[in-house]
Parts: C-alpha cells; sequence; structure tokens
C-alpha cells in the first residue's frame, strides 16, 4: 500500500492485530481484512456477541463507540451491522461486522454495553435488523407511528407520507407525498479518465479507416 | 361553632402513585427539542425516558445522494453550535480514503479554527448550563465571547456559523493576514478578560456548587460502558482525549494538557470545559506563533478545484473546475471510521465508498446519542431540577444527535 500522507488521526498500529485477532477468534471469525488503515473482521452472525465478549474482556477494547448499519440490497443476506470498538489502553481501534436478512435475527450485545441499547434500536429503526435479546427494541429516530424503515436502498429519498397543518381539521395531517416535479437525480459519473461509455458514432473509429 | 379541620387530601388510607410527566420537547432548558417522560416518586425521579428524533432530517440519507463536495455542508447542521468540530471529522475520513496530503498550512488553519470553535461551543455550553441552575448574568457575558468568535468565523469563511469552510484536502481559501492578528490579540486580551471575569461569578458561587457538586457521579467503569466520550470521560477521571493520544492534523505538534475530574459530578464536567477553553487558548497561540505560509489546500487537481484567478489563465483549470463542481472527485473504493476530539466528545464518521464520486454510507457518530442515554441511570434517585442541571452538563444539541 501507497505510503500514509493523509492527516486523519493516527492510532496505535496496526501491525499484527489481524494475525493475533485471526488466531483468537477462530472459527468465529469468517473473513478479516486490512484497507485503509483500518483492520475490519467479519464474524458469522450467531457467534458475534462472543467475538465482541472475547475482544472486549481479553483484548482491552473496553468502548463500543457505535453500531453502524448498512443496506447492500445485492446480498443473500442484505445488511451489514458494524461495530465500531476503541481500545482506551491499547490506543487502538477495530471494525467488527456480521451480516444479516431481514428475518434474521443479531444477537443483542446490550448484556455487554449498556449503550448498545439505543445503538441497536437505531439500526432496527433505519433498517428493520432485528437484535435478539434487546429488551426495549422500539423505533427512536423516526416519528410516532412510522411506517418503513427509510435507510434502506430501496426507500425513496422523498419517504411516502408528509404531513402539514390542515386549516379545516384544526391539526397536522398526514398524506401522501405529492411532488410538483420529479425528484432530480443527476448522474454526473460522466468519463474522467478514458470513456467507458458506448457513445454512438464510436464503432466507426474502432473499425478503422474503412 | 367548633373549629373544623379541613382533611389532608394526602392522609389517610390513600396510597400515593408515582406519577408521569412530560419535560419538553418545548422547555427552554431541553436545549432543543428533548422529550423526556419522567416517573416520578414525589420530587424524585425515578425513570427517565428520553425521547428523541424530534429533528430527524435523514441527513445520512441525504448525503448518500450528493457528491462528497456537496455532502460538506450537512455536516455544519448537525452540531450549529460548534460547525467546524464536525466538518473535521468528515473531511479527515475523506482524506483517509483518498490518502491525499493537506500542505502544512491547511493543518495549521484547521487547528486554529477547530480550537476556535471549541471555545465558541464551550461558551454556549457552559452560559446555558449555568442559566438552567439560575444564574442569568454569566451566560449574557460569555456571549460577548461567543459573538467574538463567530465574527472571526465570518472573517474566514464569510459565514457566521455554517462555515462549510474545511474541504477535503484543506481549507476553502487563506484567512487574511490582519484577521490572524486580530485573533492573537484578542486571545490576549479581550477572552481572558471576559472569560475569568464571568468564571469568577461561577465556579465558587456556593448556589452553582450546591446544584451541582455530587450530582450525577458516574464510576470510571460506568463511563466506559456507555460510551462516554469528550468532557463527560474525562468528568470521570479518564484522560483520554483524541487529540493527544490520536492526534490528527498538526496537534501532535502542540503542547497542552488535558483536564481530568476527580469526583466525576455535573461539577467536574464543567470545571472540564473552563480549563478546556485555557487550553484551547494556549493551542491556538501556538498556532499562530508556528504558522508557515504557503497553500492552504493540496494541489492535487483531482481533488481540490483550482482557484478562479487561475482558472482564468488556463484552459486545464477551467475544465477541472467545472468536473469537481459538476461530477466531483471519486474516492476509492473502502470503509474508513474516523474520529475526532469535537468540543463535545468523539466524533465520529463511517464512511463506506464503492468508488464512485457520491458516497455509499455515510453514518455519522453523534456524541450526544450515547450520552443522552445514560440520562436514566444518572438521573435516578435525583431530584427533578437536577436533570436540568445534568442535561446542561451532557452538552446537547438536537441537531447531532437526531442528525
Amino acid at each position: 500500500m501507497a505510503a500514509v500522507i493523509h492527516s486523519a488521526p493516527r492510532f496505535a498500529s496496526n501491525e499484527g492485530v489481524l494475525d493475533a485477532l485471526t488466531k483468537a477468534l477462530g472459527p468465529m471469525l469468517v473473513a478479516g481484512h486490512e484497507a485503509h488503515g483500518e483492520v475490519v473482521l467479519t464474524v458469522a452472525r450467531p457467534r458475534i456477541a462472543d467475538a465482541l465478549r472475547l475482544l472486549r474482556d481479553e483484548h482491552e477494547y473496553q468502548q463500543l463507540m457505535e453500531i453502524a448499519g448498512a443496506d447492500y440490497p445485492d446480498r443473500a443476506e442484505r445488511f451489514e451491522v458494524v461495530y465500531m470498538l476503541l481500545s482506551v489502553t491499547k490506543n487502538h481501534r477495530l471494525l467488527v461486522k456480521c451480516r444479516a436478512a431481514e428475518d434474521t435475527p443479531v444477537p443483542t450485545v446490550t448484556t455487554l454495553w449498556p449503550v448498545a441499547g439505543w445503538l441497536e434500536r437505531e439500526v432496527f429503526d433505519m433498517y428493520g435488523v432485528i437484535f435478539e435479546g434487546n429488551t426495549d427494541l422500539r423505533r427512536i429516530l423516526t416519528d410516532y407511528g412510522f411506517e418503513g424503515h427509510p435507510f434502506r436502498k430501496d426507500f425513496p429519498l422523498t419517504g411516502y407520507v408528509e404531513l402539514r397543518y390542515s386549516e379545516e381539521d384544526k391539526r397536522v395531517v398526514y398524506q401522501p407525498v405529492e411532488l410538483a416535479q420529479d425528484l432530480r437525480q443527476f448522474d454526473f459519473l460522466s468519463p474522467w479518465e478514458g470513456s467507458e461509455y458506448v457513445l454512438p458514432g464510436d464503432e466507426k473509429a474502432e473499425g478503422g479507416a474503412a | 361553632m367548633s373549629l373544623q379541620l379541613e382533611q389532608s387530601p394526602t392522609t389517610g388510607d390513600e396510597v400515593i402513585s408515582n406519577y408521569t410527566i412530560n419535560f419538553g420537547p418545548q422547555h427552554p432548558a431541553a436545549h432543543g427539542v428533548l422529550r423526556m417522560v419522567l416517573e416520578l416518586d414525589g420530587e424524585i425521579i425515578e425513570r427517565v425516558d428520553p425521547h428523541i428524533g424530534l429533528l430527524h432530517r435523514g441527513t445520512e440519507k441525504l448525503i448518500e445522494h450528493k457528491t462528497y463536495l456537496q455532502a460538506l455542508p450537512y455536516f455544519d447542521r448537525l452540531d450549529y453550535c460548534s460547525p467546524l468540530g464536525m466538518e473535521h471529522s468528515y473531511v479527515l475520513a475523506v482524506e483517509k480514503l483518498l490518502n491525499v496530503e493537506v500542505p502544512l498550512r491547511g493543518q495549521y488553519l484547521r487547528v486554529l479554527f477547530a480550537e476556535l470553535t471549541r471555545i465558541c461551543n464551550h461558551m454556549l455550553n457552559m452560559g446555558s448550563h449555568v442559566m438552567d441552575v439560575g444564574a442569568m448574568t454569566p451566560n449574557l457575558w460569555l456571549f460577548e465571547i461567543r459573538e467574538d468568535c463567530l465574527n472571526f468565523f465570518e472573517r474566514a469563511s464569510g459565514a457566521r456559523m455554517h462555515s462549510a469552510w474545511f474541504r477535503p484536502g484543506g481549507v476553502h481559501q487563506d484567512v487574511p493576514e490582519k484577521l490572524l492578528a486580530d485573533i492573537g490579540e484578542w486571545l490576549d486580551t479581550r477572552l481572558p478578560q471576559l472569560f475569568e471575569d464571568a468564571m469568577s461569578l461561577v465556579i465558587d458561587n456556593r448556589i452553582f456548587k450546591q446544584r451541582n457538586v455530587d450530582i450525577a457521579v458516574v464510576s470510571k467503569e460506568d463511563a466506559l460502558a456507555w460510551g462516554f466520550s469528550g468532557p463527560m470521560i474525562r468528568a470521570a477521571g479518564i484522560p483520554w482525549d483524541l487529540r493527544k493520544s490520536q492526534p490528527y492534523d498538526v496537534y501532535d505538534r502542540m503542547e497542552f494538557d488535558v483536564p481530568v475530574g476527580t469526583r466525576s459530578d455535573c461539577y467536574d464536567r464543567f470545571m472540564v470545559r473552563v480549563e478546556e477553553v485555557r487550553q484551547s487558548a494556549r493551542i491556538m497561540k501556538q498556532c499562530l506563533r508556528d504558522m508557515p505560509g504557503g497553500p492552504v489546500s493540496s494541489l492535487d487537481r483531482k481533488v481540490v478545484p483550482p482557484k478562479r484567478a487561475e482558472m482564468k489563465q488556463s484552459m486545464e483549470s477551467l475544465i477541472h473546475h467545472f468536473k469537481l463542481y459538476t461530477e466531483g472527485f471519486r474516492v476509492p473504493e473502502g470503509e474508513v471510521y474516523v474520529a475526532t476530539e469535537s468540543p463535545k466528545g468523539e466524533f465520529g464518521v463511517y464512511l463506506v465508498s464503492d468508488g464512485s464520486n457520491k458516497p455509499y454510507r455515510c453514518k455519522i457518530r453523534p456524541t450526544a446519542f450515547s450520552h443522552l442515554q445514560a440520562m436514566d441511570f444518572m438521573c435516578k434517585g435525583h431530584m427533578l431540577p437536577d436533570a436540568t442541571a445534568i442535561l446542561g452538563a451532557i452538552d446537547v444539541v438536537f441537531g447531532e444527535c437526531d442528525r
């Protein structure tokens, strides 16, 4: 990999971390790699809580800073749940993730870190990932009575309902979204370094001076 | 006529049950749109259920539909009390994926303004914290400093609050020399004068201490388990400051101390912030002293657009300018989690790139989210008015918490 010239936060070296943790996690680990200065470990979903407990108790990753969801609709198990761990003693960060589908629950880690409660609620709210064992899996950021999981890639940016104050009813009412014009999504992905688009007429150049 | 005693409503065999009240979402001490459902036993808090999300705008979803440059101004609008602190994490995350070098002057300017942001943020937080527990004057005095800070932001970027001044690769434009001189003078004269004046009213004040000392004591173990960061974890006695332990930009060249608390109560959290303001001023002075000349942003024209003057002369610059402001730059495939020490604590950005010109996923790790979650266990057993002191010491801003 190219030399590091950026000035992003510099934590302790990743050297040897991946090997050591691969050995420690053993069969729980599905894949592990190091890229862009981050160690990323993918763990089998049913074992995620065990793996995180091991990392917390035996490898000094005391803090769970964040749980992020991500949606990859093309995959069989479309969701990824990413746990960001921080070790304040080793001064090191780690990304641990597992995959999940809509109907495959992920074991909760609220038993390990109480902070996971809301973090899991957020992933549930935004993606619909179910956390087994989380006793308080309510919606957290979306409106009371909201339907759907807005951060899924197939959820439209504009949503399905909008609300306004109704003068007749003297209250706020929900109604389907009405757009005066279509939402414009510009695709600026035009050729930057050499075209890969099929432009009409290109075949003449390819075919030579015939 | 004999005297007849009125029957007391609370005596007899009636049983008083706990009752539940709503705190917010339109309460001045709720620091925005926080709704807390409080279960009270008399005036003692039994349970707190914070309802957040009333300011949820779907920033992360919107960012997925914008180019990397267009996504930047959303960060100003997260924690609108410390906009540049938010931008810092994002630009560093993009730079980490791109592996682009920022010239030294750009790094110094970012540190300088990040620290100015810290002062600006702490002025608002300390002022409102003091006001939450009953004092009016310090808030007004501290806002004078905040006004100065906002004027400096305006002179650097053109906007008082939503600067959008940090850019991937550096900062948007250089600052006038006079501004740096003025900041230096302000650090030597006005800031210490106004700040120490206001603090002299607060830190030894009997009422302020009565309201804050021994309120919401959190042990070191709890602070780690609840994901605390920033002044909250330092008040618990853990000397953890990302600027020191995981330095970014030129923080490794700066000399500053990390204040830690001893009792881990609301008073300690306040005092940690007081000392942080002094340390920030110290860092800023070092920045002004050591700042080299030269470019303020990377000269990699595939990332940073050229200046306007250059565009008038060179066709290539014109093309770069056009392409960067329409298509934007493409970021190599990968994922990073970058966290910086924002004034409120660890503010992180988890950025996933699929190699296109838009982020595939941009998860924002707000500081207030985990702190607010601990409200329940911090408030338990305290009196109702303590809830505002605890909330003030957390330093929540809902733009960031709800995203």
